[in-house]
């Protein structure tokens, strides 16, 4: 059954542009920050890992790891850059951000090298699995859906259940508010970057054996975490992934699909290289029509 | 008897489960001064906010001049001859006093597609940017930068911004807010001696100013308009003097 | 006051006197460096009049070029080689281009204007990468437009209509901003509501304006690709529309001569930054933009009126 097949890697690839766009968007709504440097994190959490992963010699210690490493990564980079821009206007933000993008995607070139890494695929998840009788699916993927359903659920109880997540859904809706309320904004703010940035890390680090680990690697996922907070409306983390698994139905079926659906009508040649654009022109397309809708999302705020 | 210059007709805005404007019918007759009073919460600015054009009644009708307004946007609300002050000040901080009235003006004459031509240079725009400063008295700050009047002088620009496009209604959202004694003394004269000759619609806390300039006073509470007449009506009106009026006049 | 007037006018005439500088100087590098300043000033321009002039952070705006150049590249490699006839065109792509994004992006605010700006540049990138025909992600070589009064292959001759272009967009910039519909973009950018309250169908104006920018944007883009007979994705990636922000905002917001600055202090420091580092350690010159990034960061803290604002207070 192709289709299921193919239904479960838009459904992976839609839980990995979650785990991104969850932290972008509660950085956006609760900071009102434009932070295009995310996609750094992404690719920080990536290389950290490779190196742990490396000490280790094992994937799961070099994650573990990994994710307190990134985690204290953003708090660093909260407390020296991105705190001093949350007052700033966003063209102000788009600048800074710009920056750091340069500045990470240069450290690593200079740290790590400028060829790209690989991670493999941990030795106890590279079998296939039958999750259908005659469908096998690999396993290292069956767990990339299952651990980002972990983490989609945890956050979901994070925000819904707990004082902190309290504070990120009342930050959300009025950001002024919670500073009268005598909660200690600073700290509040630097935890929930740090949060973000260990989510973007996990979502590099999982996706490195299936797409490698490159400079700039988080440069053009990030525009694509973007699209899906601004589908989903900024600031609503129910919004981030209900886009998130649009975006990765579309792309995915877009791919798996769309080289067959032009050739009847392409050469070979022709279908083949216009299938990848095309199916990431979708996405800009389903964000178009999102906007002409809905112009701050499916669940953003109303201005 | 002519229809009236705006009315609104059965106008009813909801947010969620709170009812904002609660059925509301009003009316501005031409050259009238009409006041609308109520305390906070009793859906003012969203009323305001409907007659503008900033907010979209979930039912209900408004009409202008003659003209069903409803789903007009507010800019061409502008042109028809409706124009309103802000009630947190909202001028051009970064132009010069002067050059937010030419901007004002220059609304009204003809379009802005043109690219070349100093706008400076235009006599039509600089005259009556001109005269609309002195009538409000600020021709002597005209070349000060609007971020740098004072708060009352900033008031005073709205006005003018507002009647530069010689407007046949004038919304005031609470002009005198945030004013002094003298300078709300002074607004009040100013707007006594616009009376006849534009119709005004004047959202007020200040009781004594309402009572010196309203030819009407219509008073909304929780989004209902419960009653409508001339200021002395309203004094002796038992509702309201139960429901708001009790509170100032005390 | 002074120094507003003369050292732009310095600074230009400098520019006209350039390639005939680097001829007697024999630095024939200069020139093609001097040609991509004012190439990329010309787009500077472009973008100063809807960022800085009217606050729309557009971080899309390379498509433009993209679109100037790859019109013009693909013509070419079809075999239509006059500039008559392919310039006409490649303007008319850049404006419908604009018509389109301006129209869907300009009823959002904001953070969401800049993404969805930023998310159609992608789009038009992600849509030249698939172009088989024209060289997809390499790029394609071309041959330089054919006028019948000049050849651009020359390299002087090129520079000058470059010069000449930007001197018109300068003259343009000039006027515009303080004409009636440069109030309107102005106004807007100061106070939107305000200006709607006044009776300005803002949206309209915004259009027309991202229309021009988006043209004088392709046209960059079409001397971009006769410069180095060359069109590429890459010219209109994400971080070429960063670049171009980072120029506008480096040489002075909505400051007439900002992109000219900008331009010339970008290009300067991605010249000189390499040297210097490597004087300082060998080897280190190769990682220039680690040091590149945060001073971006310290110029979006702290840079307020960019180098513009240097040359003394701006007079209205």
């Amino acid at each position: 059954m192709e289709v299921l097949i193919q239904i479960l890697n838009g459904v992976q690839l839609g839980l990995l542009m979650f785990l991104l766009a969850a932290g972008l968007t509660l950085t956006f709504g609760i900071m009102d920050l434009v932070n295009l440097a995310h996609g750094s994190l992404y690719m920080m959490g990536a290389y950290i890992a490779w190196t742990f992963i490396g000490w280790t010699g094992s994937f799961v210690l070099g994650a573990l790891l990994a994710l307190p490493a990134t985690f204290v990564l953003g708090m660093l980079v909260e407390i020296v850059v991105m705190r001093r821009l949350y007052a700033r206007d966003h063209l102000d933000q788009v600048l800074a951000t710009f920056g750091l993008i340069l500045f990470f995607n240069e450290l690593v070139r200079a740290v790590w090298g400028p060829d790209g890494k690989s991670i493999a695929v941990p030795g106890f998840l590279s079998h296939t699995i039958q999750i259908l009788p005659g469908v096998p699916y690999p396993a290292y993927r069956f767990a990339l859906i299952a651990a980002g359903a972990i983490v989609a659920i945890l956050l979901a109880w994070l925000v819904a259940r707990t004082r902190m997540g309290m504070l990120i859904r009342a930050g959300a809706s009025n950001r002024r508010m919670i500073a009268a309320l005598g909660v200690n904004i600073e700290l509040l703010f630097t935890l929930v970057f740090g949060l973000g940035a260990a989510f973007a890390g996990l979502a590099g680090l999982m996706a490195a054996p299936i797409a490698s680990v490159r400079i700039g690697m988080g440069d053009d996922i990030l525009i694509v975490a973007f699209v899906v907070i601004v589908i989903g409306g900024i600031g609503s983390i129910k919004g981030a992934f209900v886009a998130a698994m649009l975006v990765g139905q579309i792309d995915i079926a877009g791919r798996a699909f769309l080289p067959d659906l032009l050739k009847t009508f392409l050469s070979p040649a022709s279908a083949s290289a216009a299938a990848p654009a095309i199916s990431q022109v979708l996405v800009y397309v389903l964000m178009a029509g999102v906007l002409v809708w809905r112009p701050t999302g499916l669940f953003g705020q109303r201005p | 008897m002519t229809e009236p210059l705006l009315s609104t007709s059965s106008l009813v805005k909801r947010f969620g489960g709170l009812v904002a404007t609660d059925d509301v019918s009003i009316d501005v007759e031409a050259g009238e001064i009409h006041a609308l009073i109520g305390p906070n919460g009793a859906g003012k600015t969203t009323l305001v906010g409907q007659l503008t054009g900033n907010v979209r009644p979930d039912s209900g009708t408004i009409h202008f001049d003659g003209r069903d307004i409803t789903r007009l946007p507010t800019h061409a609300r502008v042109r028809l001859g409706l124009a309103r002050s802000f009630q947190i000040t909202s001028v051009l901080r970064d132009f010069r006093a002067i050059d937010n009235v030419a901007l004002a003006v220059q609304a009204h004459l003809g379009h802005s597609f043109r690219f070349l031509r100093d706008a400076r240079n235009e006599r039509a725009l600089r005259e009556r940017a001109w005269a609309g400063l002195k009538a409000v008295g600020l021709d002597e700050r005209a070349g000060v930068l609007a971020a740098a009047l004072s708060h009352g002088e900033q008031r005073q620009l709205e006005i003018a911004m507002a009647l530069a496009g010689d407007p046949k209604l004038l919304l005031l959202d609470e002009p005198m807010a945030g004013m002094g004694a003298e300078e709300s003394r002074d607004m009040v004269h100013f707007l006594r001696g616009l009376k006849g000759k534009r119709a005004m619609l004047l959202i007020e806390h200040d009781m004594d100013a309402v009572f010196a300039l309203a030819d009407r006073v219509t008073v909304l509470v929780y989004g209902r308009a419960i009653a409508t007449g001339t200021p002395a009506e309203i004094r002796a009106n038992a509702e309201v003097r139960q429901a708001y009026l009790g509170e100032a006049v005390a | 006051m002074r120094a507003r007037t003369i050292v732009p006018a310095l600074v230009l005439l400098l520019f006209a006197a350039l390639p005939l500088l680097t001829q007697a100087f024999d630095q024939r590098y200069l020139l093609s460096v001097g040609t991509r300043i004012v190439i990329w000033s010309i787009a500077a321009v472009s973008l100063n009049m809807i960022l800085g002039y009217g606050g729309l952070v557009s971080f899309g705006h390379a498509a433009f070029f993209g679109i100037g150049g790859y019109a013009v590249g693909i013509l070419s490699a079809e075999g239509i080689e006059s500039g008559w006839l392919q310039w006409p065109v490649a303007l008319l792509a850049a404006i419908i281009w604009a018509a389109i994004v301006g129209a869907l992006s300009l009823r959002t605010r904001g953070v969401y204007f800049i993404m969805i700006t930023l998310a159609f540049a992608q789009l038009v990138y992600y849509l030249s990468s698939g172009l088989e025909a024209y060289g997809g992600d390499d790029g394609l070589n071309i041959s330089r437009s054919r006028f019948g009064l000049i050849d651009l292959r020359d390299k002087a001759s090129f520079y000058w209509l470059c010069f000449a272009l930007l001197c018109a967009s300068l003259w343009f910039c000039s006027r515009f901003a303080v004409s009636r519909f440069g109030n309107v973009i102005r106004g807007a950018k100061s106070n939107e509501l305000r200006m709607t309250a006044l009776g300005f169908p803002v949206f309209r104006y915004r259009l027309v304006a991202f229309i021009i920018a988006g043209a004088l944007g392709g046209l960059a883009g079409i001397l971009l690709a006769n410069d180095g007979a060359y069109v590429s994705p890459a010219m209109m990636s994400w971080v070429k529309s960063g670049d171009l922000i980072v120029i506008v905002v480096l040489g002075g917001i909505g400051a007439l001569y900002g992109p000219l600055w900008g331009a010339i202090a970008f290009f300067a420091l991605e010249e000189f930054l390499q040297p210097i580092l490597d004087l300082m350690h060998k080897g280190w010159g190769e990682y220039w933009q680690i040091v590149f990034g945060p001073m971006l960061v310290l110029v979006a803290l702290h840079a307020r009126g960019g180098i513009d604002s240097l040359l003394g207070r701006a007079d209205d």
